[in-house]
């Protein structure tokens, strides 16, 4: 067992699907919180196994879509400094700015690096003395225990070249606010499952019982997703909103409690500002006490244009599930990966990339392609 | 960016203080190092999941068996009565 391709079974899939098709009586819809989820759905072709009843929509679960792009804008000046190396995930360098994105500011000359992980950037602070290393600390809680332990072990070793520019958020905060919104058609969620391999998932709880709605924390293969979507649907229909956790083999009811101790220590919980979601009040983390002298934001004073949106993008809807990529006008005409009006479109997680890249267009069939070994 | 892939743990070096504590994991012929921090259970064999650079999680191998479990057994009923799968 490898724990991976065993979950892309395609007559496994079809025999999970038809379950799902024996029990549902009714429309329902069903959001996935995590971008990854929406890649594997939309990849895979999971809709067009799945019984019409079943309505997916595709949640805020992407880091870079929602970083506010006030933020971006900072990143960019910090990485146009002379005396600075800006490290990022792969997936920010596009994302647009108001004028600039990362990757424009690198083609003009700033030193942009690529990182796989956040103690990386702490290693090249490590050997650049002489240059201001920031790192963009993007990402939802999975990402909170290693960017933590950057600071930590920055401020543990004495680093004092490095920084973090942090736009950390958190997944329960949002699905409160999509819930009591007067707009909210979701009937049930697929908790994402890496998050809640960090915090566990005794918090969603009282958000199942007080807006009664199942939560089922769920994984990232086809299998999985099949899977989350059953436990999903027989509580539906049975009238039950609990928590329950279909991703047992990697999440524990309280989480990894090392790395949760080791986030308190060195963040606290903020509001946060989500692109296209606007403020949520205590849905974030700052750096706190001591690990302060890293924030990225205090140290490089920002002075610049006020941040503009392109007024064609309509990824807030879409985020909050309201709206389909396909519905954008602007989808695949004036907006591509290569070209992008909004973040959406530029993400590993983003929604709009997942139905550019696998051609997914309303009422148009998609092969299932569930045992290919390639993915990302 | 929540993406985190299983990978089996190879050799571990212990550095005294746990927070540095790490590991090389085998992700199906690639080997990288890994920060065990989190990880305190992490033991050679064990399959972890890992997330930029940090493993967050030890995979229960009994749990992983659990949705084939489930169709086993749904595949068992169906056979008891006679319907073909979809």
């Amino acid at each position: 067992m490898k724990f991976l391709s065993e979950y892309r079974d395609q007559k496994a899939a079809e025999q999970l699907a038809g379950a799902i098709r024996k029990k549902v009586t009714r429309r329902w819809t069903i959001m996935e919180i995590c971008g990854g989820q929406t890649h594997t759905i939309v990849k895979s072709g999971l809709e067009d196994l799945l019984p019409r009843e079943i309505n997916l929509v595709h949640g805020p679960g992407c880091p870079v879509c929602v970083t506010p792009i006030e933020l971006i804008d900072k990143a960019v000046a910090i990485a146009r400094r002379p005396d600075a190396i800006f490290c990022s995930f792969g997936d920010m360098l596009r994302v647009p700015g108001s004028a600039k994105s990362l990757f424009d500011a690198k083609a003009e000359g700033a030193d942009v690096r690529i990182v796989y992980s956040p103690l990386d950037a702490l290693k090249l602070a490590k050997q650049n003395p002489q240059k201001q290393v920031a790192f963009f600390a993007v990402g939802f809680e999975t990402t909170a225990p290693a960017n933590a332990m950057a600071a930590w072990q920055a401020d543990h070793d004495r680093v004092e070249n490095f920084s973090l520019l942090v736009s950390h958020v958190l997944v329960p905060p949002a699905m409160e606010a999509l819930l009591s919104s007067h707009n909210c058609v979701v009937k049930g969620f697929l908790a994402a499952g890496h998050v809640c391999t960090i915090m566990g998932f005794e918090g969603y709880l009282p958000i199942a019982a007080k807006y009664e709605v199942p939560i089922v924390v769920t994984g990232f293969e086809p299998l999985d997703i099949l899977d989350g979507i059953l436990m999903t649907v027989s509580q539906l229909e049975e009238g039950r909103h609990e928590v329950e956790n279909q991703y047992a083999r990697a999440v524990r009811r309280q989480g990894n409690r090392p790395a949760q101790k080791r986030i308190a220590e060195v963040f606290e919980i903020v509001p946060r500002q989500w692109r296209g979601l606007g403020e949520i009040p205590a849905s974030g983390f700052q750096l706190r006490g001591r690990f302060q002298k890293y924030d990225a934001n205090r140290r490089f004073p920002f002075s610049g244009e006020p941040a503009r949106e392109s007024p064609e993008c309509i990824s807030g809807m879409i985020l909050q599930g309201l709206r389909k990529p396909h519905e954008c006008a602007a989808f695949g005409v004036k907006c591509t990966p290569e070209n992008p009006l909004g973040a959406p479109m530029v993400s590993s997680e983003g929604a709009c990339a997942a139905y550019y890249h696998y051609g997914r267009r309303q009422n148009q069939f998609v092969q299932p392609e569930l045992s290919s070994p390639a993915r990302r | 960016m929540c993406l985190a892939v299983p990978g089996r743990v190879v050799e571990i070096t212990d550095t005294g203080d746990i927070a540095f504590r790490v590991g090389k994991v085998d992700f199906g012929g690639i080997r990288k190092e890994v920060n065990l921090a989190y990880t305190p259970e992490a033991e050679v064999g064990k399959y972890v999941l890992v997330h930029v650079g940090f493993a967050i999680s030890v995979i229960d191998e009994e749990e992983a068996q659990r949705v084939f479990k489930i169709l086993e057994e749904m595949g068992a009923v169906e056979e008891e009565l006679g319907e073909i799968p979809q």
